[in-house]
């Protein structure tokens, strides 16, 4: 049943939660009240999405307490969480795809299951009511798997207030949007705020800025800050998150501009539902250059990223690799002629969990001279060589024998890395690197990078985080539905111009001229 | 012969072999569609065609030998929901490998029904069966009528679950939380449904449905009971479901299709043509491998979490 | 593998086991037997004498085969249900062979026979990882649906071409081969006793198989693929191409298997020869961890308990398909056991409780802070 009553607060105290070889939520404790927006925020792996799904039920905590209105309260259960009137969106996002938005609703709509008849029509008819009233279009009868991310998104938002929430959760809602996008989200949340209670995530901090009312900030897990977002600057809070005052390195630019070492001319690929997800796509990728790709996840980086691995057919074009057309190549000739891959999904693409350290630093290497002799491994080489790798690349585990996959995720990441530097590619693709990972070893994975790129490595960097790409890269090619609409020096690119880009607008002809605030804003976000 | 009267002899042969792989089949879909594939039919399907020969045997001399078919096709659900709920005991609470447990389950309701029988009865013994029932009026028509409405109850009913099992799947509220478990868990976690017990449920259901198929073999068919009787069927009707496209209207289709290759030894008989025996017991399971290779991934339409356990404290 | 993890995976497997005695006897106490007699029967009726010993061994050479070509299977991400019909496979080619060259010398007939028996059980195999690999047909599927396909292929060579053309004389048309030649025969390695060389062949194939998985670059690409065929792609290695090397191997060691026992055991082609293996194989494999060194004593235990079933059904009337309702219990336990094995929390939660023992347990428990 929902719950009618306004959630005029929500408490928490003292929750702690711990996974295998990870403290995720330390005594944390936190409240917030209706017609405030309480911005959550920290960096990657902080514990702001265990906290989360911990008031959700998804989660138990180990110890603490969470009260509605005064009221102590257990979720057990999501459906308990609903129930109170708590509602989540998830980053994501919890639709079943190959159900029509009325369906999804109805899930969770218990009033509408009757014995043998399942009421569709009543959750269409509801879904309609909540679409009108907060003006978020959404189509009952559309499919979800035919709607856009964006679209989706606003249908979690309608299903939520549809099953009655009164305190709206968001995590890192904007994290596959456009700028424009974000900023239209933006808008209708502060329309919401103030009949509701809204908690949102996120380490964004000029969305945090223009958001919310107050802040918290977590950072290992425990809380280090409470305050009214206004008292306080972008730059503050940044130090806060991370504890010290960052800077992420940066491309300071200098360097020759190499011979060009990957040229992919008109690529065309498809994707899993057989349309074109790359169509005529062109790139230019020197030695000795850090080229980022900027776009919203979606348009064609996950596929260019297989074809160049090798994993996806290309059915024309070319991908000239030092003179070697790369296309339909198999992977072994692929990391062969030089090409070094940094994957997207570290857990099940860049490692094999159940492996030591040591035997996947050698996935790629264990037929070579080194360490294989007449199809026998040396397993002295073997074992020398982590070791080495180790200390260079500060890997921390307890031995090279440890199974790779109970390490954190920066340290996974880096015995990619370090598997893939010590191979001396030609060129490396990086996809989303630092993805989920902790400032620290963020800035290590930064250093790298830079490092290898002054050696003369051309550095193909795909990421999400504009303020990554725009750090590091010497140019930036912003990707749009499987283009690349535009490539620019980093100097002439700013948020906005970007922003314009990735959403396919053309580019506005003077450069340069983006506002000194929002360039004020980019270093440290 | 003609080829007429051949089709006949075929489809008349074809619908009551269907009964067994159709019943097993639309029971395994629930267990598909909530995401969990279960092996071991076969194994329910064994231990359902024990009781169902087993229960009206030991009645028969009793006073409730009248209800004897009944009873036993009654034990037959009941343990094979109860070989269901130990089979999401292992795969749902468990979250052990799905492949692996259902060939383990699959040994033992073999086993146990091999056991049981020897130790109980031993040797070749017949039952009665069921009677074929006419339906008055329908079963006068020509060439329909001998093929479709000549059967006996269970027939019926099987062929009658067909429209059933579609309504349930899709128009009734546990038939979404069912799609929804099979293909998103846990976007119908966060919506409060019970992604265990749902699964549970479709387990129960599916067994029960796997032990009424055994009890046909069993009691409608054969007419009595051997280890080799039930021959692989549960098997062929895990295929049958993937290769129906998770539909109960998909599944019929292939039931029949594979009735057809079943029945086909006697059919060849019924037309007079030579034809090596054991080919002709080979073909069922070739055309399995067939249809397996020749099904290509349609998996957007049925359950895309198939086969993975879900795990609510696994971090995402 | 540290102490620690080998101490918890035997505090596991000890668990198993007693789950399953105790349900098994459940089921006997449902049957009128009584389930400490039939324990007493299985387990020591069989080691009483030394032929019982010679014979519990010649029990445990097919099944060391077959679990070793399931273990390379299973460790490279295929799952081999079809070892029964490889089996009846290699039956059929080893007796074929040996029969084509009856006087061929040793050296060349035994080996020969062997290695068609191999190839048999490859190709069959082979049949499947090629489905997989190609047009991604579920393996259980193809290999269960291969093995009834394998038994009517048997049937009806041994009733028909393959029979042995005395018995169509004296008309008693049992369905076997003709006896092999002697030179065909695997020596005795005892006399008086059925053990044969086929023991030393297997023992040798363990420490092969171990070699291979954990020595060579061949095994890493495989285990790779088992463990992680994702990244393994990402790393070039062909997946697809280990899956059929894989299930060629694996259907090898079990058309292996079926003729080391024509020629070791039974010296011609007959009914039921395979018995069972195949589906023994799959539980001695995982209960031997899918190890080599977990395999060999696995494959003598379960020797002991399919003598034992025999005896229990002429002395206790235990109807001997008791062991396969055994077997269907223990691996519904060892999958059950294994979520415990992997599972981080209930790994934490042991060493917790078990912690006073092991100090080096608390530093292993608490993983990686970074």
């Amino acid at each position: 049943m929902t719950a009618l009553e306004p959630i005029s607060e929500l408490k928490l105290e003292g929750i702690t939660k711990r996974f295998p070889g990870v403290l995720a939520c330390d005594d944390i404790s936190l409240q917030v009240r209706r017609g405030e927006v309480l911005a959550l925020v920290g960096e990657n792996g902080a514990g702001k999405t265990t906290l989360m799904n911990i008031i959700m039920g998804l989660y138990q905590p180990d110890s603490g307490t969470i009260s509605v209105n005064g009221e102590e309260v257990h979720f057990r259960a999501p459906g308990d969480a609903y129930a109170r009137g708590i509602g989540m969106v998830h980053q994501h996002f919890m639709l079943v795809p190959n159900m029509t938005v009325a369906e999804n609703l109805a899930l969770g709509l218990k009033e509408l299951h009757h014995f043998m008849n399942l009421d569709i029509k009543g959750a269409a008819k509801r879904i309609r009511e909540v679409s009108e009233r907060y003006e978020l279009p959404v189509n009952p009868d559309a499919y979800i798997w035919q709607l856009s991310v964006g679209e989706q998104q606003r249908v979690e938002l309608v299903k939520t207030l549809c099953l009655g929430a009164r305190l709206l959760i968001l995590d890192e809602p904007t994290s596959a949007l456009t700028p424009q996008e974000t900023d239209d989200l933006i808008e209708r949340l502060q329309r919401m705020a103030s009949e509701l209670a809204i908690i949102f995530i996120s380490h964004k901090l000029n969305e945090v800025k223009a958001l919310s009312n107050r802040v918290s900030i977590l950072r290992h897990g425990a809380v280090v800050f409470n305050g009214q977002t206004a008292n306080h600057e972008s730059s503050e809070l940044a130090a806060l998150m991370t504890g010290h005052d960052v800077v992420l390195p940066r491309n300071e630019g200098s360097g020759p501009q190499g011979e060009p070492l990957l040229s992919v001319r008109n690529l065309c690929v498809r994707g899993d539902r057989g349309n074109l997800v790359l169509d005529g796509f062109n790139l230019e990728l020197r030695a000795g250059e850090i080229l980022g790709m900027a776009g919203v996840s979606g348009n064609g980086q996950r596929e260019f990223a297989d074809a160049l691995a090798g994993l996806r057919p290309v059915e024309s074009g070319q991908m000239l690799f030092e003179d070697k057309d790369l296309a339909n190549r198999t992977p072994r000739e692929i990391i062969q002629a030089g090409m070094g891959y940094v994957p997207e999904d570290r857990q099940t693409e860049g490692i094999v969990p159940s492996f030591s350290v040591k035997d996947n630093l050698i996935l790629k290497d264990f037929a070579e001279p080194r360490f294989s002799k007449m199809a026998f491994l040396r397993r002295k080489a073997i074992d020398s060589n982590a070791e080495m790798l180790k200390e260079r690349f500060d890997i921390r585990c307890p031995s090279t024998s440890t199974a790779t996959g109970s390490l954190s995720g920066g340290n996974i990441q880096k015995v990619i890395l370090a598997r893939e530097i010590s191979r001396e590619p030609k060129a490396l693709v990086a996809v989303y690197p630092t993805r989920g990972i902790d400032m620290g070893a963020q800035e290590f994975i930064h250093e790298q990078l830079l490092a290898r790129r002054r050696e003369g490595i051309g550095i193909l960097l795909i990421s999400e985080e504009l303020e990554e790409v725009m750090n590091l890269s010497d140019r930036i090619a912003v990707i749009y539905k499987g283009k690349i609409l535009k490539v620019l020096p980093a100097v002439e690119a700013t948020r906005e111009r970007l922003g314009i880009l990735m959403a396919g607008l053309a580019d506005p002809d003077s450069p340069g001229d983006a506002p000194v605030a929002a360039q004020a804003g980019v270093a440290h976000e | 012969m003609s080829a007429g009267l051949m089709i006949y002899n075929v489809l008349c042969l074809a619908v009551p072999f269907s009964v067994a792989l159709l019943l097993a089949a639309l029971g395994e879909n629930f267990n598909q569609r909530a995401g969990v594939f279960n092996l071991g039919c076969d194994g329910i399907m064994c231990m359902g065609a024990f009781l169902g020969f087993m229960v009206p045997f030991t009645l028969k001399a009793t006073p409730w030998a009248a209800y004897g078919n009944f009873l036993g096709l009654g034990a037959a659900m009941a343990v094979g929901a109860a070989m269901g709920v130990v089979f999401a005991l292992v795969t749902v609470t468990f979250r052990a490998s799905q492949g692996i447990a259902g060939i383990g389950l699959q040994m033992l309701g073999w086993g146990l029904a091999g056991t049981l029988f020897r130790h109980f009865v031993g040797g070749v013994t017949g039952v009665e069966g069921m009677a074929a029932i006419a339906i008055p009026g329908l079963s006068k028509i020509p060439f329909l009528g001998g093929v479709l409405f000549n059967h006996n109850a269970l027939t019926y009913t099987a062929l009658l679950l067909v429209p059933a099992c579609w309504f349930l799947l899709y128009k009734t509220p546990w038939g979404l939380k069912v799609r929804a478990v099979g293909t998103h868990p846990r976007a119908a976690d966060t919506m409060g449904i019970h992604v265990d017990l749902i699964r549970y449920q479709a387990l129960m259901l599916g067994g029960a449905m796997a032990g009424l198929a055994g009890a046909y073999l069993s009691l409608c068919q054969a007419k009595m009971f051997s280890d080799d009787l039930v021959a692989g069927r549960g098997f062929i009707a895990v295929a049958l479901v993937y290769f129906g496209r998770w539909s109960p209207l998909g599944i019929l289709g292939g039931a029949l299709l594979f009735s057809i290759a079943q029945s086909f030894q006697l059919s060849m008989q019924v037309w007079g043509i030579k034809f090596p025996y054991e080919f002709a017991v080979m073909l069922p399971y070739v055309l399995v491998i067939v249809v397996l290779a020749l099904a290509r991934k349609a998996r957007q339409l049925g359950p895309t979490d198939l086969g993975k356990p879900y795990n609510r404290e696994m971090r995402f | 593998m540290n102490r620690n993890k080998i101490l918890y995976s035997g505090a596991i497997i000890l668990a198993v086991t007693l789950i399953a005695a105790l349900l098994v006897a459940l089921v006997l106490f449902a049957i009128g037997a009584s389930p400490l007699a039939t324990y007493k029967t299985i387990l020591t009726g069989p080691l009483s004498d030394l032929f019982g010993v010679t014979e519990v061994l010649v029990r445990s050479v097919p099944l060391m085969l077959v679990a070793l070509g399931i273990a390379i299977s299973f460790r490279s991400g295929i799952l081999n249900i079809g070892a029964e019909g490889q089996i009846q496979m290699g039956v059929i080619a080893s007796t074929a062979m040996a029969l084509a060259m009856p006087h061929a010398p040793k050296a060349i007939l035994l080996p020969a026979a062997l290695m068609a028996g191999a190839l048999a059980g490859a190709v069959w195999g082979g049949i499947a990882g090629w489905l997989k690999a190609k047009l991604q047909v579920n393996e259980i599927l193809s290999t269960v649906m291969l093995n009834y396909i394998a038994a009517q292929v048997y049937t009806f060579l041994l009733r028909g071409p393959m029979l042995d053309p005395s018995e169509l004389e004296t008309g008693s048309g049992t369905p076997q081969s003709m006896r092999l030649p002697e030179l065909a025969f695997l020596d005795t390695l005892v006399p008086g006793t059925r053990i044969h060389m086929g023991l030393i062949l297997a023992l040798v194939a363990a420490l092969l198989v171990w070699m291979l998985l954990w020595k060579t670059t061949l095994g890493y690409r495989m285990r790779t693929a088992g463990a992680g065929a994702k990244a393994a792609r990402y790393a070039g290695i062909p997946v697809e191409r280990y899956l059929i090397v894989a299930m060629l191997m694996a259907g090898g060691f079990a058309g292996l298997a079926g003729a080391v026992e024509v020629s070791g055991v039974h010296h011609r082609a007959i009914e039921g020869i395979s018995s069972g293996y195949g589906f023994a194989g799959i539980v001695v494999a995982l209960f031997g961890a899918l190890h080599p060194g977990g395999i060999v004593p696995s494959a003598v235990f379960f020797g002991i308990l399919l003598i034992g079933a025999d005896m229990t059904q002429r002395s206790a009337s235990v109807p001997a398909n008791m062991v396969l309702v055994l077997q269907g219990v223990i691996i519904l336990s060892i999958v059950s056991a294994q979520s415990f094995l992997r599972n981080p929390y209930a790994q934490e939660r042991f060493f917790r409780w078990f912690g006073r023992f092991s100090p080096s347990a608390r530093k292993a428990g608490k993983g990686v802070q970074s």
